[in-house]
């Protein structure tokens, strides 16, 4: 039965010790580290407050003290959230993090790294201010370029807020799980010099 | 034989030292810190909100710039008006050399110029006399006449550099007067309601009025003031003293470069949009599959910055 073979998978790949251990390699003790963690908790604060300016409308900001508040934590959680991802990724790549069959999951980072691109962008012609008329303007010749405008409409608000609130949020929460899943399950990868020891040499 | 064993030993789970680790404490932890450091520059520094542009609003500041714009519109002589897919068929847009993508994908959000900018909005308003028998006469004329009239004051209107008051009597029909009545119907703030709805009620697409809006100097000029225009790595930056998208970056720097700075070189600045999207596709699959290109996966090897990262580990291991 396929749902028996989903659970042992599960159970196999990714018990609990993977998921969330209590201990962790030795080498796992650098400030690089850290940003991996950090983009998540910045990607925390864009959920809770994107979400509280779902709730209340695009426009809520523009004549709210408190909407211009939430839409600056979501303004400056985004801010957050690239800075650390750059320098994560920049990291892993420092780290050759790809080894040990890890593909996927730098893979699934690259991917989801893009995707917050595209979701960023979809946020920033949501705004209803000058900047996001002038984006949406001064974007559309660029999509429209390579037939992507055809059906990709940036000067369509409607389209770009549901794409921003639901699918490309979706797809980058998906990915997301996916990549921190992978991780788990695979461990973090170890120095590139690791077991030079073992065999014998520095290559 | 080595690879594969050091490949199997870096896939293998870690059986070297351990040291205690608590992944829900880091997490919380990491979640508390960002929330009072974005909840700090927030109440600090806020966030970018400069107004929307209106048509009202243009039309007070700058009426000249959008009657012009008007005539255009009913010239055919505006961006929007020869742009080509995906608003209309009046020319073949951007290439890849024989690849016409845009033209190939179609018109798939028409745009007529002439009745979605002008005459539509203009039949949803009671009209001054002068303006309502214009617009009578303009729709009871057939199009080869409407296009030599808007075509003839368009042509005048430019010669004497859009001031309407100095353009000498020719055969313009109800051009000047159509262009009249939306300027008066603009300053009084119904255009921007008449060019969304375009006679529906619900309405979400904003495509009309920003195609217009783009098609004259004024929202231009705004851009320009605020540096956010594509010469001046126009789409990372944000209105007032805000971080923008920096992350579009490497897409902005192409702009800023040979050949893709200048429209008149052929074929890749007149079509710039269309190269830097390739190059920018290009480089994202990269970046995707960089562990799998020669050359860029021995980086880390031949550079090796994970000495750093790695340093007291390796110190320890006397590696």
């Amino acid at each position: 039965m396929w749902t028996t073979r989903l659970r042992e998978g599960w159970q196999n790949n990714l018990p609990v010790d993977k998921l969330l251990p209590d201990t962790q390699p030795a080498y796992v003790a650098s400030w690089i580290y850290m940003f991996g963690v950090a983009t998540l908790a910045s990607l925390g604060v864009i959920i809770g407050s994107g979400l509280w300016l779902a709730f209340e409308g695009a426009s809520w900001y523009h004549y709210s003290n408190v909407g211009h508040f939430v839409n600056s934590m979501h303004f400056w959680s985004v801010q957050f959230f690239f800075v650390f991802m750059v320098v994560h990724l920049w990291g892993k790549f420092w780290m050759a993090a790809w080894r040990g069959r890890r593909l996927l999951t730098w893979v699934t980072g690259a991917i989801a790294f893009v995707a917050s691109i595209a979701t960023a962008f979809t946020g920033y012609l949501i705004q209803t201010n000058f900047d996001s008329q002038w984006i949406s303007y001064e974007a559309k010749d660029g999509f429209n370029s390579v037939g992507i405008g055809s059906r990709f409409n940036v000067t369509n608000f409607g389209q770009m807020i549901l794409l921003h609130v639901a699918f490309l949020p979706l797809v980058l929460g998906v990915i997301t799980v996916i990549h921190v899943l992978m991780v788990r399950a695979r461990g973090v990868v170890p120095p590139i010099d690791a077991f030079n020891k073992e065999l014998g040499d520095r290559s | 034989m080595k690879h594969d064993r050091r490949t199997e030993l870096e896939t293998a789970h870690w059986k070297g030292r351990t040291r205690p680790y608590d992944l829900i404490k880091e997490g919380v932890a990491a979640l508390v810190i960002i929330t009072v450091l974005v909840a700090a520059l927030s109440t600090l520094f806020g966030s970018p909100d400069d107004k929307q542009i209106t048509f009202k609003q243009w039309a007070v500041a700058a009426p000249s710039d959008f009657y012009a714009t008007a005539v255009q519109e009913l010239a055919g002589s505006s961006g929007t008006a020869g742009y080509g897919a995906p608003y209309n068929t009046a020319s073949d847009g951007v290439n890849l050399g024989p690849l016409h993508l845009a033209k190939f994908m179609g018109v798939t959000h028409p745009v007529d110029t002439v009745n979605d900018f002008v005459i539509t909005p203009l039949t949803t308003v009671v009209n001054s006399g002068p303006v309502a028998t214009a617009l009578k006469q303009w729709q009871s004329s057939d199009s080869k006449t409407q296009s030599t009239w808007a075509t003839n004051y368009d042509n005048a209107l430019t010669k004497v550099n859009q001031d309407a008051t100095k353009v000498p009597t020719g055969n313009y029909g109800p051009v000047p007067l159509l262009a009249q009545g939306l300027l008066t119907m603009a300053e009084a703030g119904s255009l921007d309601g008449a060019l969304l709805s375009q006679g529906n009620y619900f309405q979400t697409d904003n495509t009309k009025q920003t195609l217009f809006l783009g098609d004259g100097n004024y929202f231009n000029d705004q851009s320009t003031a605020s540096n956010l225009q594509g010469n001046t790595w126009g789409m990372m930056n944000e209105t007032g003293r805000y971080p923008g998208q920096a992350w579009l970056w490497l897409y902005s720097f192409w702009y800023q470069i040979p050949p893709f700075n200048n429209g008149d070189n052929h074929p890749f600045g007149a079509n710039a949009d269309a190269w830097i999207m390739l190059i920018m596709g290009a480089l994202s699959l990269g970046l995707i599959c960089m562990p799998l290109i020669p050359g860029v996966r021995s980086l880390p090897y031949k550079i090796p910055i994970h000495r750093l990262v790695w340093k007291n580990f390796y110190q320890e291991e006397n590696l």
